[in-house]
């Protein structure tokens, strides 16, 4: 029995209303997603999608969400109000990740099997363009002004800036081998970059587009092999960037002035991807080894609860 | 005999405590390094010892540290509890508890009047140790602070009670080592203070039984939950039951004309 709730729970009636929002996980082996309610801490359900579902974001007005269902070689358009299937875009072979631009027009698949990135109409769903990009593209963003789209290649180990305008590749940044993710600053003049085999991250200047910031991470009784950071994001006041560490089951806290590491966050086994609250009071981990997802506090920068989802999941978005 | 002596009485045997514990600057020291050492040396080379399940009251994933404080707590009370008893048997042995004894008071007012102090000691002594918890980061929610006062209340009583009960088959002092090492230690490493329950399952089936049935365990469980602002039912009955066994035991143990004493032939 949670005797503060008892206690509480008429004191805080009247009081400010808890945001409530929705959590969309994708399960990589249930192929499905999970619906999750976090102010309750409670699987709402799971809703079967198509074969290994991994990227997952809502379009802008938070109407859509779609999901890139990578053994089906498609990206799935979903209301997300009733979780019916809209339809299917032409996302081009294995699509894994994928950017939306902020006005909801334009979608930038990663197809890591072709080296390509698939430029798709959001409004007439049709294929645009295919960029050629390096070996095991991944990691994708679009930048806040939409000028650029950058995207970054396992394996040629370099982050490929795509203007969105032409479609062509205008610049190359060599990074640290294997960079797996990648977001940009609200403010346009970072990109900040995971590398899973040399255990950093990156921080690229916009402008010049060279590295002018690089991260270490060392967690104190986790060997050095384990830490493989993966997902990574920044909030809208670059105060604090957080860095999935994979295998190291830890979120690194960054300060985002100092880059300095504040702290390590014990989450689930293998954390893939983080996303915000919509008023970035809380961040959520996919922990896919353990099957669950995490919560954490971003104003204390603790871990309050974690929530068994289903099996390996994968990305996660939120919806206000 | 009225309610102000009994109030007095009471007042001498907690502040006689209080005073002896304050004046023994070994003794707060020690109790505060012992589960210090368990914390910072211990825990720390057994950081990865838990594997990764979430058990209740714990609601996501924790550090072994996290999961060893609320054992740490039950150790500080049990070692308290042994030690007030080990009090006990000096101060009969030196005529002090003897005089006691011997007032008007009823016995077992003054033996209860004697567990609660060494209950109000180990207290002190607990929030002190989770005061440097708290700065080496290992917090609990602030409302688990106070809900965990009565747990440490009960918990403190009921090893005080096992403690007292111990001293009343002893003869001297000497012979209280022997004692200690054969019940401190395997209460304490039979529990769930260091390992949960599912962990030493994995290990030994009647391991599991030892450390599910024993009174220890089930007063760190208490802890624990209350810790965390939870309220484990059943560690809080099996408690109280072995509080009220284990002090009914030590009344009649410290009654001249039925217990050990007369056996002992003090």
């Amino acid at each position: 029995m949670k005797m503060s709730a008892i206690i509480l729970s008429g004191l805080l009636m009247g009081a400010t209303a808890v945001h409530a929002e929705t959590v969309f996980v994708t399960l990589e082996k249930d192929n499905a997603i999970a619906v999750v309610d976090p102010i309750a801490g409670a699987l709402i359900k799971t809703v079967n999608i198509g074969q290994r579902p991994r990227g997952i974001q809502l379009s802008p007005d938070q109407q859509t969400l779609y999901v890139a269902v990578s053994d089906d070689n498609t990206v799935l358009e979903i209301d997300a109000n009733t979780l019916q299937v809209k339809s299917k875009l032409p996302s081009g072979e294995d699509p894994e990740t994928f950017a939306i631009n902020s006005l909801g027009t334009r979608m930038y698949v990663s197809n890591e099997d072709d080296n390509q990135v698939t430029v798709i109409d959001l409004q007439k769903k049709q294929l645009v363009h295919q960029v050629a990009v390096g070996v095991e593209p991944e990691g994708i963003a679009v930048s806040p002004d939409n000028k650029w789209i950058v995207s970054a290649s396992e394996t040629t180990n370099m982050v490929h800036w795509i203007d969105a305008e032409t479609h062509e590749i205008k610049a190359n940044t060599l990074v640290d081998p294997r960079p797996r993710a990648l977001t940009f600053t609200a403010d346009g003049q970072q990109l900040w970059v995971t590398s899973e085999i040399n255990a950093t991250v990156m921080v690229i200047d916009v402008a010049s587009k060279k590295i002018t910031q690089r991260v270490d991470f060392s967690v104190a009784g986790v060997g050095q092999d384990k830490i493989q950071p993966v997902g990574v994001v920044v909030d809208n006041k670059r105060q604090w960037a957080y860095v999935a560490l994979g295998p190291a089951n830890r979120v690194a806290v960054i300060n985002a002035q100092t880059y300095q590491v504040e702290k390590y966050l014990l989450v689930g086994a293998r954390v893939w991807n983080l996303a915000f609250s919509p008023q970035q009071e809380r961040l959520y981990t996919t922990n896919g080894v353990s099957h669950d997802i995490s919560i954490i506090d971003l104003l204390k920068h603790k871990v309050t609860k974690s929530i068994a989802v289903g099996r390996y999941p994968w990305g996660v978005a939120v919806k206000r | 005999m009225r309610i102000f002596h009994y109030w007095y009485a009471l007042w001498g045997i907690v502040f006689r405590e209080l005073f002896r514990f304050v004046k023994q600057k070994e003794r707060f020291l020690s109790a505060l390094v012992r589960p210090l050492v368990w914390l910072f040396v211990f825990a720390a080379g057994f950081r990865a010892a838990l594997g990764i399940a979430i058990i209740p009251p714990y609601e996501t994933y924790i550090l072994y540290e996290v999961y060893i404080t609320p054992g740490l707590i039950g150790m500080i009370q049990l070692f308290n509890g042994m030690q007030s008893s080990l009090s006990m048997v000096y101060d009969r042995e030196m005529g002090s508890m003897r005089i006691l004894l011997v007032s008007p008071l009823p016995r077992w007012f003054l033996l209860i009047s004697k567990l609660l102090a060494g209950v109000f000691v180990s207290i002190l002594q607990v929030y002190v140790f989770l005061g440097i918890a708290w700065l080496y980061e290992i917090q609990a929610p602030l409302l688990g602070y106070l809900y965990l006062l009565p747990a440490l209340v009960l918990s403190g009583l009921m090893l005080g009670a096992l403690g007292l009960l111990l001293s009343s088959f002893i003869k001297q002092l000497e012979n209280f080592a022997g004692v200690m090492n054969f019940v401190i230690f395997p209460l304490f490493f039979m529990s769930t203070a260091l390992y949960p329950l599912w962990k030493l399952k994995e290990s030994s089936v009647w391991l599991h039984r030892l450390a599910e049935y024993n009174p220890f365990s089930q007063a760190v469980e208490f802890i624990r939950f209350a810790l965390y602002e939870q309220f484990n039912q059943g560690a809080f009955l099996y408690t109280l039951a072995a509080f009220a066994l284990f002090l009914i035991l030590a009344i009649i143990g410290y009654n001249p004309s039925k217990g050990m004493m007369k056996r002992k032939g003090r």
